[in-house]
């Protein structure tokens, strides 16, 4: 058994801010993407209302271009604890002529959730989205609150943003604002990993190692799929690889690996020296790529 | 394992973020592709070193200007701890965020310049630090390579320090002196060969030897109710469950309780931690609680012990850290969180400024401005149930919310 008493305080935290959110918001919604974050954000919001239900739905915006095993994971899931679900498609804001498909090598869906999202909110009138981010993952990030405010347009000012004073969270918004709830922001992609071994909280397969056909690009490993522009001159290869963070297909990369179950995948993020977003395609855009997102309304 | 969550303070250029930066390198945090990008930017601004502080400045704005502008939480770890440090910005006008920054923190590093010495800014880091009661301090005289790592210039600083440290309203806070070099790495996690007359520990070695007892003001419990649990399933028809986080010390089942305000005594009949049903519930535990009677508790309320009850009242005095650009004035109203229970307050007096630089306390002040700090009187609408700040630190904090633009525009401490 692994050492993971230092997990307490940061469990206790996020079942505080759990509660938080259902108290002081009518309604909230928790953003599901299927990636282990996510995941481990359900069973947080199962600890912190057992023994009743989670009070709130679960959204996901799809890209359409998941990967399939993080897709039938997700209906099971929902499925299993009785959750409500919503999903709402990018493919829709594409047909409705709200956002523009990208083109070329490194087209991507992923900068296109932000209108479906923003959408979402609109049409449900949700006040707090909860959401998986962690202040370790990326410098933008490490500014972010636990409540975090977004205007009418989903903009976040990073410049202007309450003070967090103690543990008290300050969820007062007016109407046409939400808050972003982060409950697990003070956790370390290697603190998610040991919870999950710690709990046996069950994950997508992709998230172990697996035979794929891939190609390499820039250092980076791609998955070949018909969602993902590849050059001519880019060979497939079948390679063991797993996934370290899981978007949508066109954003994430893969890593060499031979961890087939949570005790090697816990191994292995331990002795890692590369960042868990350095395998982000979505980063590698600019140094600034995240804070940008951000202040357009992105998760 | 635990969690130490560590405020930083300095000014400007004192070498704050390179400090952490250096931290996270000598603990080997910083991984291949975050060191690839410090040492492409370093390169491009034309350094010869690696500016470490590249590893902490999130912003755009930051990054143009070189200085930090927001509270940073950086992450790394050891054998023995998780780390958190809350890096703050050291500029006079965002002494909001050092605030903010130390509200949450067990530890704080100050760092003083060894060239420069005690300035107006160490007195403001050290006084709030002070203030907010933290329980570990250190000291770091930074950029000892530049004065030669002289011990004569670390002794000077240090007692300068230490009679800035006899004007303190909280005199039993820890405070320890270290000589360092951020930028070089002396003293931070390694033993510097360049200090052979300082007998102390490393920073690093300093925090990881500190226990709990060296961190934690232990009050007694005080179980403020978060959201109440109603299931009203088959299986758990009749359950009620008051969901909240134990502040101070320990409840266990069978404890009697008084809840507030309506002051009805009951005993605890089971405490959960999610399905799990335990003994006892431990300081910032988020649990579940049930009584043995049905009593009316909503959220807001609050269960304590019997014999142990805190001060109820509409009326107190509290210092405030005021943080918004629209002024505190007598007669003002204002929403008042404390913990997670809101009433309205009224500003009833504005007694006097309090300098925070230990230059004394202004009696002729009617309005706080950005950054100012003041002890204030307060009348709520209805009672609230508290301890001063002394004696328990989350039931004697609070907040102020603008009633129009729902900011927080203050932090209050009980007085």
């Amino acid at each position: 058994m692994k050492d993971t008493s230092h997990i307490n305080p940061l469990e206790n935290e996020a079942i505080y801010i759990f509660r938080e959110v259902a108290a002081q918001f009518e309604r909230p919604v928790l953003l599901f993407s299927g990636g282990k974050d996510s995941i481990t954000l359900v069973r947080l919001a199962q600890k912190a209302f057992w023994p009743a239900k989670i009070p709130f739905p679960l959204m996901h915006i799809d890209t359409g271009h998941n990967f399939p095993e993080t897709i039938e994971f997700r209906d099971r899931l929902v499925e299993e604890l009785g959750l409500e679900l919503i999903v709402r498609n990018v493919q829709d804001s594409i047909d409705q002529g709200k956002v523009k498909e990208e083109s070329g090598r490194y087209s991507s869906r992923n900068s296109l959730q932000t209108t479906t999202l923003l959408d979402a909110i609109e049409e449900f009138k949700f006040d707090a989205c909860i959401g998986g981010a962690r202040r370790d993952e990326e410098k933008a990030r490490a500014k972010e609150r636990i409540f975090s405010v977004r205007d009418d347009f989903g903009q976040w000012d990073e410049k202007n943003q309450r003070p967090e004073l103690f543990d008290m969270l300050n969820g007062q918004i007016e109407l046409g604002q939400n808050v972003r709830v982060f409950p697990i922001s003070n956790w370390t992609e290697l603190d998610v990993w040991s919870y999950i071994e710690a709990e046996e909280i069950e994950i997508p397969s992709i998230y172990f190692a697996h035979k794929r056909k891939i190609f390499l690009r820039d250092g980076l490993i791609w998955s070949h799929s018909d969602f993902v522009y590849q050059e001519e001159d880019e060979e497939v290869l079948e390679r063991m690889v797993r996934f370290r963070t899981v978007g949508d297909m066109s954003c994430t990369a893969a890593v060499f690996s031979e961890a087939a179950d949570i005790a090697s995948v816990v191994q292995e993020i331990r002795d890692s020296t590369i960042s868990e977003r350095g395998a982000r395609i979505d980063d590698k855009r600019s140094e600034a790529a995240m804070e940008k997102r951000k202040q357009q309304g992105y998760f | 394992m635990e969690v130490l969550k560590i405020a930083t303070a300095g000014s400007v250029d004192d070498g704050k973020s390179t400090l952490i930066g250096r931290i996270l390198y000598d603990t080997k945090s910083l991984t291949t592709d975050k060191l690839e990008a410090i040492e492409k930017t370093s390169k491009k601004n034309g350094y010869d070193y690696l500016d470490f502080s590249l590893a902490t400045d999130g912003l755009v704005a930051e990054r143009e200007q070189g200085i930090t502008i927001d509270v940073a939480h950086i992450y790394f770890s050891t054998d023995k701890k998780s780390y958190i440090i809350a890096d703050t910005p050291g500029h006079v006008e965002y002494t909001r965020n050092m605030v903010t920054g130390a509200s949450t923190s067990q530890a704080a590093i100050i760092l003083i310049d060894a060239r420069k010495g005690v300035i107006e800014q160490t007195n403001r880091h050290f006084f709030i630090n002070n203030l907010l009661r933290i329980k570990d301090v250190v000291v770091a005289i930074n950029k000892m390579d530049l004065v030669d790592f002289s011990e004569e210039k670390y002794n000077a600083i240090k007692a300068d320090f230490e009679r800035l440290m006899e004007k303190r309203d909280y005199q039993e806070q820890n405070i320890t002196f270290i000589p360092v070099s951020a930028l070089k790495g002396d003293n931070v996690v390694h033993v510097s060969g360049n200090t052979p007359w300082y007998k102390g520990t490393t920073l690093l070695e300093h925090l990881e030897n500190l226990d709990r007892k060296d961190i934690y003001n232990v009050g007694t419990p005080r179980f403020p109710v978060q959201y109440v649990i109603r299931p009203k399933t088959d299986a758990h028809h009749d359950f009620r469950g008051f969901a909240g986080k134990v502040y101070g010390g320990e409840l266990r089942v069978g404890d009697e309780v008084v809840a507030l305000p309506s002051q009805t005594r009951s005993r605890i009949k089971e405490i959960f931690f999610y399905d799990k049903k335990c003994e006892t519930a431990s300081r910032r535990s988020s649990v579940t609680i049930t009584l043995e009677d049905e009593i009316n508790l909503s959220r807001g309320d609050m269960l304590v012990k019997a014999n142990d009850l805190p001060t109820i009242d509409k009326r107190f005095t509290a210092t405030i850290s005021w943080m918004d650009s629209e002024e505190l004035t007598a007669g003002k109203k204002y929403v008042l969180q404390h913990g997670v229970n809101k009433v309205l307050a009224k500003v009833a007096t504005v007694d006097h400024k309090i300098a925070p630089d230990y230059s004394g306390v202004d009696a002729g002040v009617q309005a706080l401005g950005m950054n100012d700090i003041a002890q204030v009187g307060f009348q709520l609408n209805r009672p609230i149930f508290f301890d001063t700040f002394k004696d328990h630190r989350t039931n004697g904090s609070f907040i102020l919310i603008d009633t129009q633009t729902n900011s927080t525009v203050g932090a209050g401490f009980i007085n």
